[in-house]
């Protein structure tokens, strides 16, 4: 009967030890949470959310600007990666057989494993150079890019999830193989395609490397898609390297701002995905 | 063989088929089939699994051509129209079909479902004839005094059964000149399958209804023409109430007495 007192402790001791290495990917989230929030809550306020930045050695001042620019950069490049990766997701599976659908989906798991700074070094080179200045539009076409891959591989994998009964409902009443995806797949498939979006989206918002040569920064408010826009990444870069104490500070509000974005959408899309795991349906 | 084991109906035929070849791949699943379905009639479609039933009514409405290397030969007349040769959309039209399982549009209310072939084609309607279509359709498929009151919940709310009704609305409500129906009963309990039989005897004074059983009971109940495939062959054709109870095919027989499907 000892062996069996041995095993029960050696039982036991695997699953504390497999019990720590599991909280160990946690930890980082945690300590990163608690240390931007530490340090950045002190510097959010009011005026840090609608004002510009303050020139060095002038106190208060806000990053508005950083704040409308990463909303802007967001919305323009899901403008150009929604409509081109839910059509290609379709097409990828829909009508993909053979060996022309098989390139565009490797191409597009490579395309998700490209550096980002490639991608910036890509949107200066197509729109940057051609233009003659920076703008948020080539900001957003690098963003863009990056969106892509995540939007394409999700739409199909929804797509590919509706049973094939369902298509031939549609098909059996005589409405086209078009219509069939526009009216009853898509629709049908909404809420996953959403929580794809959701998800490249919160991925991109905190890139800073696509925008260092395409949207640049702006210190200014600006609106116009054909002008550099700041960004909350681009601020943080730039205010956490500068020698002035006020701006570290900002840098770390901003941090925190960025962080929660990205965390809300996050969570926000997981709730979409747990609602469609059959809760709520 | 098959020329005296295959009747003629003496009703005038909607479907003329001759010479109907199914393949996936290389491998025929349908082997030379020629048979008339009589108008405003039922017709069953009867046989053990893998006999290629479902394969057979899928090419009457061209569904069989969208799994990947099918391809059919042959032809299917409808009323006199080659529908191998027709754009597979207008056949569709004119063909309506349920499935084995209900399927509903899980994104549309009940009324919208009904619909769903008029929305989803974009034809627009003016709201009374829309509800005329639509109380038209579920009182046919008797579902209307069971849903009238939630017309606008959503139709996956429905029980299978009430589902499976629901699907049949909405392939009334486009008025098709056929109904095709693939084992509507397979995934319902007794009660709602004896609902649906019911239904089926009486909607054929308005369509022709061609529908695939595997149950041998069923058939019997419903159906004016039986058809047993084997195999993929047509065994034999005639009214039920013939082939039922004599027979021409040894297998026909042993298929009704329970020796083998």
């Amino acid at each position: 009967m000892k062996g069996l007192f041995w095993r029960k402790l050696k039982d036991r001791l695997a699953f504390f030890l497999i019990l720590i290495l599991a909280l160990l990917p946690a930890l980082p989230l945690i300590h990163i949470l608690y240390g931007i929030l530490k340090q950045g809550l002190a510097s959010l306020s009011w005026e840090f959310f609608v004002h510009l930045s303050r020139p060095p050695g002038e106190e208060g001042g806000g990053v508005g600007n950083a704040i409308l620019g990463t909303v802007m950069l967001a919305v323009l490049a899901s403008l150009m990666a929604v409509p081109v990766g839910v059509l290609c997701g379709v097409y990828l599976s829909e009508y993909a057989r053979g060996k022309f659908g098989e390139v565009v989906r490797i191409s597009a798991d490579v395309l998700q494993g490209v550096p980002s700074i490639v991608l910036g070094i890509v949107a200066y080179l197509w729109v940057v150079k051609p233009m003659g200045h920076f703008s948020a539009l080539s900001g957003a076409v690098a963003l863009a890019i990056m969106m892509l891959p995540v939007i394409v591989r999700s739409t199909e994998e929804i797509l590919k999830m509706i049973p094939e009964t369902l298509r031939e409902a549609s098909l059996a009443l005589g409405v086209n193989y078009w219509r069939t995806v526009l009216k009853v797949l898509i629709p049908t498939g909404l809420v996953g395609i959403s929580t794809g979006i959701l998800l490249s989206l919160a991925r991109i918002m905190g890139e800073t490397a696509p925008l260092l040569f395409t949207a640049f920064g702006n210190p200014f408010w600006n609106l116009n898609p054909l002008q550099p826009v700041e960004a909350l990444p681009l601020t943080v870069f730039k205010y956490a390297i500068s020698p002035y104490e006020e701006w570290i500070r900002q840098a770390w509000g901003a941090s925190v701002v960025l962080t929660l974005m990205v965390l809300g959408l996050n969570l926000f899309s997981r709730f979409l995905a747990w609602r469609l795991g059959g809760h709520g349906r | 063989m098959a020329a005296e084991t295959v009747v003629e109906p003496r009703e005038p035929a909607i479907f003329d088929i001759r010479d109907l070849w199914a393949y996936y791949g290389e491998k025929p699943a349908i082997r030379s089939v020629t048979l008339k379905i009589p108008e405003k009639r039922v017709t069953a479609i009867m046989g053990p699994s893998g006999c290629g039933k479902t394969t057979f009514i899928r090419c009457l409405n061209r569904l069989h051509e969208l799994t990947p290397g099918a391809r059919v030969q042959g032809e299917i007349l409808l009323r006199g129209e080659n529908i191998l040769e027709m754009d597979p959309v207008l056949v569709r039209r004119r063909v309506g079909m349920v499935f084995q399982r209900p399927n509903p549009f899980p994104t549309m209310t009940i009324y919208d479902n009904v619909l769903a072939g008029y929305k989803l084609l974009g034809i627009k309607l003016r709201r009374e004839e829309a509800d005329r279509i639509v109380e038209e359709a579920l009182r046919k498929a008797a579902l209307w005094d069971e849903v009238k009151d939630s017309l606008h919940k959503r139709g996956t709310y429905l029980s299978g059964g009430q589902q499976q009704r629901l699907c049949i609305a909405r392939a009334l409500a486009v008025k098709p000149e056929v109904l095709l129906m693939d084992e509507p009963t397979s995934a319902l309990d007794p009660k709602s399958t004896a609902k649906i039989e019911e239904l089926v005897v009486e909607l054929k004074q308005s369509v022709t209804i061609v529908i695939v059983t595997h149950n041998i009971a069923q058939a019997g109940r419903v159906s004016d023409y039986t058809a047993f495939f084997y195999l993929g062959e047509l065994v034999e054709f005639g009214p039920t109430s013939h082939l039922f109870t004599v027979p021409r095919d040894k297998r026909t027989e042993e298929f009704l007495k329970g020796k083998f499907g």
